[in-house]
């Protein structure tokens, strides 16, 4: 008997191993097949390489320690590779507002969506449809392309920006929160329900209270992810510091673009930090 | 008067409640018992419209209440107020504001969608909420988190909000199945206060022969979704208990305190 069981085990542990071999050798050839297909050829990288290196070369800037503390019109100083620190530091203050004006937007109309989508709470099959779809729609298109259809309809500027990431964010909030909302308990629901209470009633007596520590959370955390999206919005037209850099890197400002990408970084670090620590008070507070 | 005809819910493969027909006189304190599966959750779910008749009517002082939609179905839900086993309370909402939750469906027009939007009531809606506080108690913890409030007082929090729907009518659905015997008490000298001083018809889902005895003026048997026995506590003695279910009244407390275990562990 144990040596039948012994056999029946070597069996299915050779049957386990076979089928993981074929399924890698299926991975590695497909992988193969889609570097062959996006023409990613071990030649190309070899002799691209060394230029993105050259690239970034010319992106340093230069410094030179006898002069680093000087003003902006010696050549070598910091102040000559930040030269023009305050538009950039407006302009990132402007990107910092983008972010959250979008966020506030896009989570208020995420919120209203929200309800309808939500299974549990039985809105109807068209609103369900309507608004699954809708959100669908908001969080499939990216933010860039929502910016380039935009900024055609209202013109080059901030505006376009954060209605193209308030879109976005309406979408991926929106099915977050639906998610978040089909998670609760539907006790205090019956409880509204059976008072005589209406639709909204229940949705904001009932649910509200319940979602609004995850829902706050949710916010922040796009809060966070608007800022990057806001960062390069700009790219194509929307407004904030994108879109400087977008020119410097057109016409190849190269201590420019490193002094602006490192501005960016710091600030979307900091305000990153920042953000986060919010979060988590209020979520320690609420819970 | 509440009157129910041959009043009928199938599920998928069961029906819950099998052709029930009763005559509640107003004022009348009700108790209905049966072991667990026997409909009476979703008898009293059917009364207030939570859960649809597949037969038969409701008629409410000779209205229609099956026919009711919109406006009017949430008038007949806020004349008829439920008190659920779970409370059904808010949790992370304050205590007051629970209780106000009983106010909503007499709110009209402009300053409905003014307490919708704020969530703030008006004062006198306030000291109505906290008058009936006061009356079980718990004016003390009103701003306190439901969450926070022991299984007896969040019981009683749920009666608060339903009184302040002015209900005609309570439905009970096991408001002590999770209550210690102290807070279980409580909550039902609290129900037949309501009944006899406002004179609230009750209806009241309970697992326990003795509970209905003490504070019902009848009792109604439900056995598979049928209504075994109807009529004064004292007739549903001992003999009557074996006829109706085929235990004794023994293994029928025995069996409402392990529903009622599994109930407190779910």
């Amino acid at each position: 008997m144990i040596a039948r069981g012994e056999a029946v085990y070597q069996g299915t542990l050779r049957q386990r191993r076979l089928a993981t071999l074929v399924g890698l050798a299926l991975l590695l050839a497909c992988l193969l097949a889609a570097a062959w297909v996006s023409e990613v050829r071990p030649t190309t990288l070899a002799e691209g390489l060394p230029r993105a290196g050259e690239y970034f070369e010319k992106l340093l800037p230069t410094l030179r320690w006898a002069t680093l503390l000087a003003d902006s019109e010696t050549e070598g100083s910091l102040a000559a590779w930040f030269y023009r620190l305050d538009s950039w530091a407006w302009l990132l203050f402007e990107t910092a507002n983008m972010a959250a004006l979008a966020t506030l937007m896009g989570v208020a109309a995420g919120l209203l969506l929200a309800f309808p989508a939500a299974r549990n709470l039985g809105a109807g099959t068209v609103a369900v449809q309507l608004a699954r779809r809708g959100m669908e729609a908001m969080r499939t298109v990216p933010e860039i392309v929502f910016a380039l259809i935009l900024v055609w309809a209202f013109g080059v500027g901030p505006l376009a920006g954060i209605l193209a990431i308030a879109l976005h964010t309406a979408g991926a909030c929106g099915k977050l929160f639906a998610e978040s909302i089909e998670n609760t308990g539907l006790g205090a629901w019956d409880g509204v329900w059976s008072a005589g209470g209406s639709w909204p009633q229940a949705c904001r007596f009932a649910i509200l209270p319940q979602v609004a520590p995850n829902l706050l959370s949710y916010a922040l955390l796009r809060f966070e992810i608007n800022l990057r999206s806001a960062s390069v919005i700009g790219f194509v037209g929307g407004g904030g510091i994108g879109q400087e850099l977008y020119t410097v890197i057109a016409q190849n400002y190269y201590e420019e673009i490193s002094a602006i990408v490192l501005l960016i970084l710091l600030a979307v670090a900091s305000i990153d930090l920042l953000s986060e620590r919010l979060r988590h008070a209020v979520i320690g507070r609420l819970a | 008067m509440l009157e129910l005809q041959a009043l009928t819910r199938r599920f998928d493969t069961t029906t819950a409640v099998d052709g029930v027909s009763l005559t509640v006189p107003a004022g009348q304190m009700l108790g209905i018992i049966g072991r667990s599966g026997a409909g009476k959750s979703t008898l009293l779910r059917l009364v207030n419209r939570l859960v649809e008749p597949s037969a038969g009517r409701i008629l409410a002082e000779g209205r229609d209440v099956t026919a009711l939609h919109g406006w009017a179905l949430r008038a007949w839900r806020r004349d008829c107020a439920m008190v659920f086993q779970q409370f059904n309370l808010v949790q992370r909402l304050d205590v007051l504001t629970n209780v106000l939750v009983g106010r909503l469906a007499h709110q009209h027009g402009l300053r409905r969608a003014l307490v919708l939007l704020t969530g703030t009531f008006s004062a006198a809606e306030r000291a109505m909420a906290l008058a009936a506080l006061d009356r079980f108690g718990l004016a003390e913890v009103a701003l306190q988190r439901a969450e926070t409030l022991s299984g007896g007082q969040q019981q009683r929090v749920a009666l608060c909000r339903a009184l302040m729907q002015a209900p005609r009518l309570i439905l009970a659905d096991e408001p002590i199945a999770s209550l210690d015997p102290m807070n279980a008490r409580a909550v039902m000298e609290a129900l037949r206060q309501v009944n006899r001083a406002e004179g609230i018809t009750v209806l009241v889902n309970l697992h326990h022969l003795d509970t209905a005895r003490e504070y019902c003026d009848r009792i109604l048997a439900m056995q598979a979704g049928r209504v075994v026995f109807d009529g004064r506590p004292e007739a549903l003695d001992a003999a009557r208990v074996r006829d109706v279910y085929g235990i004794t009244e023994a293994e029928f407390a025995a069996e409402a305190a392990a529903a009622q275990q599994r109930a407190a562990v779910a």
